[in-house]
């Protein structure tokens, strides 16, 4: 690549950053008044949250079923099975937790919003609304932003949960690690430090998926291929944001 | 005088739309926008309505300058306009009802009662009472437009403005979109503006009409006396003809030196 293409790219990645941070100030200002409508946000939680379910805890069993069967193996060369309840623990709500649920949010619920305001925009509603004196913002982008922001901990946390099952599943069930051994070991050495951190962290994705599937889609091109394209970078933009601010706040937290 | 606009330069994308347009919407009337393709019709109710600012010049609606309107006036000023679009823009989550109650709910804080029957009242206007539980989706192009019309009359404009109110529509339903028209114009007194390019049904309806070309207006006055016009610019766009000012070929070197050319790498 040429110098004068990296510096295109590089200012370009600059801009979008600049606009999507302006694009946040102007969806928070509007989250405020956006609070009077809760049967909005509610509506937009179960959107993005309820109608998420399925996949997340279907993913959330099948990881904990292989952090079971890969942490039994790991930690029976050193002769700690006990431990698995810890590590399983530890893992899931630390790391895999908020990480896979932020990653299968952005490709469940981020690509709906794209393109469900993508099309708002193609079909002129956004516009309609604008002209019937009601600001967009705050009816179609605040509401879900929010309700994108309040689902991603929920899921977060049922993922975490049915990990732990599926962990318990393979480690306890399949490969004998003891019962209470697995439990009790999880509930001596996880502290709250650890449950805030995946807390923490997938609040950050929360708003940093949300916003870029919002932005994305309320400013994508006005066309069918407009809203196409729009809803592959929502996916693209939100995973790397997702796994960067993923090593920041591990070494924030460390 | 509902909308005024004076010496309006617009450019967008480096490319002039208008240069020197001057227009005006009297109350009370219907008065027609036509022009060919591509002469800024949409571009134009886009700055009556503020959703963008001419370069220079003036637009003037209701007696105020809509480009030095801050946000929270422009919104009101935006309250006393309704406006049609072309594919309806119907809020694609909510059905019928909610659609036509939804401006409704956004401004007034009506007991329920109240807008069913208002929300009623508007439907049964455009022939759709019955249709009031169905989703846009399950609605036809012109049964959408009518919807859209309830919606845009619930709060009950002073000024409608309809963008391309006939493209693509059935004889039946444009038939019925015109008589809709000229009773909201009559019945209840709004002022209308409708752009199109479909001269013979706004010939019928329109009380005054102007013709856009090349930025600024081309003609003006009532439908019969555009018609009479001896421009041939005016003449040819009345008529339909591909004989006059304006080219049916789009700019291209010479035809048959580009045919007999001899092959490019």
């Amino acid at each position: 690549m040429s110098d004068r293409g990296h510096d295109g790219f590089l200012s370009e990645g600059v801009r979008r950053l600049g606009a999507v941070t302006i694009f946040l100030a102007r969806v928070g200002a509007q989250s405020l008044p956006a609070l009077a409508r809760p049967r909005l946000i509610v509506h937009q939680v179960y959107n993005a949250g309820a109608r998420s379910l399925i996949i997340i805890m279907l993913s959330g069993l099948f990881v904990g079923m292989v952090l079971g069967l890969q942490g039994y193996d790991l930690l029976r060369r050193f002769g700690s099975e006990e431990v698995l309840g810890t590590a399983a623990a530890l893992g899931l709500l630390r790391e895999l937790g908020p990480v896979i649920t932020a990653l299968l949010f952005a490709g469940r619920a981020g690509t709906a919003l794209t393109s469900e305001i993508g099309l708002m925009r193609a079909t002129d509603q956004l516009t309609a609304m604008e002209i019937m004196a009601v600001d967009p913002l705050r009816h179609v982008a605040a509401p879900r932003f929010l309700g994108g922001v309040i689902a991603m901990p929920l899921l977060n946390g049922i993922f975490s949960l049915v990990g732990l099952f599926g962990a318990q599943l393979v480690g306890v069930q399949l490969m004998g690690v003891d019962r209470g051994v697995f439990w009790s070991q999880m509930q001596s050495s996880v502290e709250l430090r650890d449950v805030n951190e995946g807390v923490v962290k997938s609040l950050v994705f929360g708003v940093a998926c949300s916003l870029i599937a919002v932005h994305e889609g309320y400013y994508a091109a006005p066309t069918a291929e407009g809203v196409g394209l729009a809803t592959t970078r929502t996916v693209v933009a939100s995973s790397v944001i997702i796994l960067l601010l993923d090593y920041v706040l591990t070494a924030v937290f460390l | 005088m509902v909308v005024g606009i004076r010496d309006v330069h617009y450019a967008a994308g480096g490319r002039p739309i208008f240069a020197g347009l001057d227009l005006e919407v009297r109350r009370g009337r219907i008065t027609a926008i036509m022009g060919p393709s591509g002469t800024g019709k949409t571009t134009l109710l886009r700055l009556v309505t503020g959703q963008i600012t001419a370069d220079r010049g003036e637009v003037q609606v209701f007696g105020r300058d809509v480009a030095r309107l801050g946000a929270r006036p422009l919104y009101a000023l935006r309250r006393r306009m309704g406006m049609l679009f072309q594919n309806g823009a119907l809020l694609s989550d909510l059905d019928v009802f909610e659609n036509v109650a939804f401006p409704v709910r956004e401004h007034t804080d009506l007991p329920e009662s109240l807008i069913r029957r208002l929300v009623l009242t508007k439907l049964q206007a455009v022939g759709l009472r019955g249709a009031a539980e169905l989703m846009p989706a399950e609605l036809s192009g012109g049964m959408a437009r009518r919807v859209a019309l309830a919606r845009a009359i619930v709060m009950d404009p002073e000024i409608l403005i309809y963008d391309e109110p006939f493209v693509g529509l059935d004889p039946i339903s444009l038939g019925m979109i015109l008589r809709l028209i000229k009773h909201m114009n009559q019945a209840l007194g709004i002022t209308s503006v409708v752009v199109s390019h479909d001269v013979n049904e706004l010939s019928s309806i329109a009380d005054d009409s102007y013709l856009l070309s090349g930025g600024r207006v081309a003609a003006a006055g009532a439908p019969a006396q555009l018609r009479a016009s001896d421009s041939p610019a005016v003449r040819q766009f009345m008529t339909g003809s591909a004989e006059g000012p304006v080219p049916f070929h789009y700019p291209a070197p010479d035809y048959v030196g580009q045919l007999l050319a001899p092959d490019e790498p």
